[in-house]
Order: structure tokens, then C-alpha cells, then sequence
């Protein structure tokens, strides 16, 4: 029998846990010829701003070893355009649809916000707190706890509480575990890890930065084991508070590894640049990996790589046993390097 | 036509030149390819670290296999040394047919068909299709060095006028396809123009043929990783019809572009002027839009809505660089970075 693949990131239900991550499918129209956005658990659409944007000069993207270097400078439409256009032709096609949000204030974030408010159809708001911080000569949000925790604050404060906040954290943060815990006191209702990690490239043959913009976000499976870590680290700490983990997730055994390390529901990024149908392939192959292990639940194998001596999703000790159970079923022994 | 993804077996790959030429057996792709438009392709295998797609204009479909695919390239990276080692029956991930292609006028005119390098490969599909309108062709193609010019032959095979110009002297005249140009524009009587070739290039054909008021379709050669629009690394500036700069993606609203539109002086800067660039301001009764995102144009372009040159005056060529009209070209291009 098929495992029970259906996800909860707090109040919100998804029919199943693998999410497009924000910036790598668009606002899913660019996908649509090559998958069924509405088979993804759900589409978290490109970061978007108050006003349109042209983003950053080329070039833009570089390929690194299992990873792309990015400065693309969230171009985008702006609010206006999205609510217009885009969110209704995602709606129309059944996606379910989390918001990403980029702002350069705190009150830009409030505002986007504010107009998420009223909007029909936004599943979740994802909060990208990796933007620089206009205020503050651009450091990025996401790096200090209460830079961190303001945004969120702010966005929690103007959407409506039926709609679930979650805080996209970076790893480029000293502590991300103090982020997230600023985050979840600011009223965050989930975590997104981990965004890009700042990197570098220099092309010798024009001896130069690779990039336009000099540095970039660096993504796919060569952070991956950062993703895992981060998610591991949060998830000890705040055995509570629900992750869509992201960060290099090519096949479904990555998906699955997200998942044991804590994550209840995870999105696939920058394999989508690779592999335009990469979502439903992910998915595909997490079920495979599920009936492989006899998980009868995707939910089952959240966090079930940590130890046994703490609870688990905050149910007490039942929980903790149950965690304890599937771990044990499981388990096939290492696995081998190849 | 909606692009597909296929798994496409290779039928042959061989040396054309300083070039390769690799064929495929994909009929879903052949079926609705239009001359301009581009293929990607995964490189390295399933768990290849290499992420990008390398992209390339198509040079030529075939229906013998029920359909089969040819693009031209270089190795330029460890990417396209990898296609460039493939075998007859591996098989490899591929996308397309991708992008807006030529526009093809809907009344006869002579045109002229410019490329350099390996840029000339998509070409004489389009010089078919042109033909079949009853459109005369002629060529001006071009390289640094002969084995650097592609499809010289086909070109006196099948063109009115053939021209060929090599930077080393090589092969035709010693010179660069841009220093031809004027000559070849006043021998063929050229009323629309469409080229194929590296940036400056087409700067140089687009000024040219500009003070002979012959319009241009443009084809980019841009790096891309995606080829179908989410990663948005291979854009350009470029002014649409009403007027405003956006920066846009080639892959999706080109890789052709009216060449008049495209602001070559700007390609990889953002212009003070686009629309979102950084102190621009909404003006008042603005259409909240993308920034040149066209993607009504993926579904509204299927048909470049042949603009037909009306004889004579006002000679135009379907715009491709505004959103959702349009029409053109192709791309071909190794993600450059890698290769």
C-alpha cells in the first residue's frame, strides 16, 4: 500500500511534502509544459517586492562543482503584478501557493504583508530574511536574531492568523539556532532551511569575478549536508516548530534525509534549473524510498534520525516512542559509499 | 508549440570542422520545432555535478527515425566535452523545442541570412522555410578561420548569393562578416535581414542595416542554465514596443529579437531607464507587468505572426521584443561559464 504521503506545517495541510522552493520554478508557468503544479505539495513562488525590479546585471549565474552561483537580484513584477496575474493563474490550475516576500525595510515586509492580507488563495507567507537591510547597510536580515525576529514580527502582525508565517533562515548566520528561536518568539509558525550561502567565483580567463554582482548565493546538492545539519540543529532545539527543509534535494532519497534530519515537508530548488520536472520525480522517488523503508507515512519518518531521549513533535513521550518505533523499523543498516 | 521533456537517443555525433555536430532521435521535438528555436540538454549523467543545461539552436530536423534533431557546438567545458564523447544509442535528457523562433514575413522579400561560427546552423532551416514563401536567400557567413565558418557549402548549394568572409583569410574573403555586410546589402537589394552570430556582431549588423532602414531578427547566442525561464540568468535589456526598457530572458522571449529593439551598447548592465531599475519610478497610470516577462508570449507565439513587409514602405518584421507578438530565433549556447 502507497505510505499516507499528506504533510502539516502547523495549521497548514499539504496533500503531500515536496514544495517547489522559492526563485527555482517562477510562478510556475515557466514549469506547467513539464509538470502539474498542482501535484506539488505546494509552489512557493519567486521572492517578490513592493515594486518591479530589475535585478542585477550579467552575468548572473555561474555553475559550480554540484552547485550554481547566483546574483540574480530578485527581479520581479512587484506586488501589484503578482496579485494580478500570477497568484490567480496558479490558483486556477489547483496549486496550492506559498508567498515568498522580500522586502529592503522591515516595514516593506509589513506591507507585502498587508497585501497578502486580503488576498485569496496564499497557503502560507514565506518570510526571505536574506535580503540586504537597507537600514542597516545592508546586512542581510536573516544573520542576527533580532533583525530577524523585527521582519517576522512584522509580518505576522499584518497578515491575517489564519495564514501561517514561515522564516526563511540562512545559514550564513553564526547562529541560526538563535535566529529560529527569535523567529518562533516573533510569531513564526514554521522555518524554511536553508537558503543560499554566500560564495564567489573568479573566471580566470577574464580574470575577473565571475559574477556581476561579485558574490552570489551558492545552492544545490553541494550544501546540502549544511541543510542537513541546520535542520538537525533547529530541530533540537525546537522539536516544535514544523520545517520545510531546502537546500540541494535532487532525488528522493535527499528528500528523505531532509525529512529524517527534521523536516516535515521539503522543496526542491535548484535541481529544478537541471530538471524541469523535477518535483514530481522527487516525489516519485520519495515514495519509492518510503515502501523501500515500509514507512506507512511520510509523517512517520520526520525527525525520526535523532535521538530517542527527547520528544517528538511535541506530543510527549507517545511521540517519542513512536519515534523510537519507526526508527527501529527503519533502519537497514549503514549504507555503503559506492 | 509547448516544449517537451524527452529522452532522446543519440543517432550520431560527428566533427564538422572546429565544431561537432550531434543528432538525435526525438520525434515529439522535430514535430513541433520551428526554425530559431533552441534545445537544452542535461550533461553528465543522472548525478552529474554539472547542473546546468547547456542550450543550442537546432540546425536541423529530419523525419527519418519519426523525427530526428540536429544541433552544431564547441566544446568550450568539461559540458560540451562530455556531448561531444557520446555515443550512437545513449541516451540523454532533452528539452524543446524552446524559445520564440524566426519570423518569417508573410509576403515574398529577399533576404539576407547572416552567421558566424557555428551561429550559421540555424540558418538554413529557416532559408527552407523562407524559400517555401516564395522569399529569395541570400548568405553572408563567417568565422575566424575556414574551419570556424559552418555550412559554407550548403549555403552556395542553396542561397541566391552566397558570401563568405573568414578573419584569417582562410576561406572567401579576408575580412568579418560585419565589414561585408554593406556590400552584400547593396548587391542583394536585402529587405529583411536576420542573423545569428556573437553580441558584437550583431551590434555591428543591427547599426548597419539600421542606416539602410532594413529591419533585423536578431538571433542571441546568451549564456543560459534553464532554457525555460525560471532561473532568469540569460537576460538582456530590451525596449519593447511601447517603448519601456525590460530586462528580459532570452530564452523565453527570444533567443530572436527584433534587432533594432535590443539595446546592444547595455547587454550586461541594467539601464538607468528599465523598468524596475534601482531609483526607477512607476509612472502614473503604468500596466502593472513584468518586467518584459512576456509569458503571455509563450502561449500566444506559437504562429510568429508573419509581419509582412508591405512592400515598399514600412518594412517590418513581427516585434519580438515586446511581449506577446512575435516571433523568432533561436539560441544556441553553452551555458558559457561552463562549456
Amino acid at each position: 500500500m502507497p505510505a499516507d504521503l499528506r504533510a502539516r506545517l502547523g495549521q497548514l495541510e499539504l496533500p503531500n511534502p515536496v514544495l517547489a522552493a522559492a526563485g527555482c520554478a517562477g510562478a510556475g508557468r515557466e514549469l506547467a509544459h513539464f509538470m502539474d503544479v498542482a501535484r506539488v505539495g505546494a509552489l512557493i513562488s519567486k521572492s517578490i517586492m513592493t515594486e518591479p525590479r530589475t535585478g542585477n546585471p550579467a552575468p548572473r549565474l555561474t555553475e559550480t562543482p554540484s552547485g550554481l552561483l547566483n546574483s540574480v537580484g530578485l527581479q520581479g513584477p512587484g506586488i501589484d503584478a503578482f496579485l494580478q496575474r500570477d497568484l490567480p493563474w496558479l490558483l486556477s490550475r489547483g496549486a496550492r501557493v506559498i508567498v515568498s516576500v522580500a522586502g529592503q525595510t522591515i516595514h516593506e515586509y509589513g506591507a507585502l504583508a498587508s497585501r497578502l492580507s486580503n488576498a485569496p488563495g496564499v497557503s502560507a507567507v514565506e518570510v526571505n530574511l536574506s535580503c540586504p537591510n537597507a537600514e542597516q547597510t545592508g546586512r542581510p536580515f536573516a544573520l542576527d536574531p533580532e533583525t530577524a525576529g523585527q521582519v517576522v514580527a512584522a509580518v505576522r502582525a499584518s497578515l491575517r492568523r489564519e495564514i501561517p508565517v514561515l522564516a526563511k533562515l540562512s545559514a550564513d548566520s553564526a547562529d541560526i539556532v538563535g535566529v529560529a528561536g527569535a523567529c518562533a518568539a516573533s510569531g513564526a509558525d514554521g522555518l524554511s532551511l536553508i537558503n543560499v550561502l554566500l560564495g564567489m567565483a573568479i573566471d580566470p580567463g577574464t580574470v575577473r569575478p565571475a559574477l556581476a554582482g561579485t558574490f552570489g548565493g551558492l545552492s544545490g546538492p553541494a550544501i546540502r549536508p549544511i541543510a542537513v545539519r541546520c535542520i538537525w540543529q533547529v530541530r533540537e532545539a525546537f522539536p516544535d516548530l514544523p520545517i520545510i527543509g531546502t537546500g540541494g534535494v535532487r532525488t528522493g532519497r535527499d528528500a528523505l534525509e531532509l525529512m529524517l534530519a527534521g523536516a516535515s515537508a521539503i522543496a526542491v530548488g535548484t535541481a529544478i534549473v537541471n530538471d524541469p520536472s523535477a518535483c514530481s520525480r522527487v516525489l516519485r522517488e520519495l515514495e519509492e524510498e518510503l515502501a523501500v523503508i515500509g514507512a506507512d507515512r511520510a509523517a512517520d519518518v520526520i525527525g525520526a534520525a535523532h535521538g530517542t531521549h527527547r520528544t517528538h513533535g511535541g506530543h510527549g513521550t507517545y511521540e517519542a516512542y513512536e519515534a523510537y518505533g519507526v526508527r527501529g523499523r527503519l533502519s537497514r543498516g549503514p549504507s555503503r559509499w559506492g | 508549440m509547448a516544449p517537451v521533456q524527452v529522452r532522446a537517443t543519440v543517432l550520431t555525433v560527428r566533427r564538422v570542422d572546429a565544431y561537432h555536430a550531434l543528432t538525435l532521435v526525438a520525434p515529439a521535438v522535430a514535430t513541433k520545432f520551428r526554425p530559431g528555436q533552441f534545445i537544452t540538454l542535461a550533461v553528465g549523467g543522472p548525478e552529474s555535478s554539472m547542473l546546468g543545461r547547456r542550450a543550442f539552436t537546432v540546425h536541423d530536423v529530419r523525419p527519418d527515425h519519426g523525427g530526428t534533431v540536429e544541433f552544431v557546438f564547441e566544446v568550450r567545458g568539461p559540458g560540451t566535452r562530455w556531448l561531444a564523447a557520446r555515443h550512437a544509442r545513449d541516451v540523454l535528457d532533452v528539452v524543446g523545442p524552446l524559445g520564440r523562433p524566426f519570423p518569417v514575413p508573410r509576403e515574398p522579400c529577399r533576404c539576407l541570412l547572416v552567421g558566424v561560427g557555428y551561429g550559421s546552423a540555424p540558418l538554413f532551416g529557416l532559408a527552407a522555410r523562407l524559400r517555401e514563401r516564395a522569399s529569395s536567400v541570400d548568405f553572408l557567413i563567417g568565422g575566424a578561420s575556414a574551419d570556424r565558418v559552418f555550412g559554407a557549402l550548403t549555403a552556395r548549394r542553396t542561397g541566391r548569393s552566397a558570401t563568405v568572409a573568414t578573419s584569417d583569410g582562410s576561406l572567401g574573403a579576408r575580412a568579418t562578416v560585419s565589414e561585408m555586410l554593406e556590400q552584400v546589402i547593396r548587391e542583394a537589394r536585402t529587405e529583411v535581414i536576420y542573423a545569428s552570430a556573437p553580441v558584437p556582431d550583431l551590434r555591428a549588423i543591427t547599426a548597419l542595416a539600421g542606416r539602410y532602414d532594413i529591419p533585423v531578427q536578431a538571433s542571441v547566442d546568451v549564456a543560459m542554465a534553464c532554457g525555460t525561464g525560471v532561473c532568469m540568468g540569460c537576460v538582456l535589456p530590451v525596449t519593447g514596443t511601447d517603448g519601456i526598457t525590460r530586462i528580459v530572458r532570452s530564452c523565453v522571449d527570444g533567443p530572436v529579437f527584433r534587432g533594432d529593439l535590443v539595446r546592444w551598447d547595455d547587454v550586461g548592465t541594467i539601464p538607468f531607464d528599465a523598468l524596475g531599475a534601482p531609483g526607477w519610478k512607476p509612472a502614473p497610470a503604468r500596466e502593472p507587468r513584468e518586467p518584459r516577462d512576456g509569458r503571455e508570449g509563450r502561449e500566444g507565439r506559437e504562429v510568429p505572426p508573419p509581419a509582412a513587409p508591405p512592400s515598399g514602405a514600412a518594412r517590418t518584421i513581427p516585434s519580438t521584443a515586446g511581449g506577446a507578438e512575435g516571433s523568432a530565433p533561436r539560441a544556441s549556447a553553452d551555458s558559457r561559464h561552463a562549456g
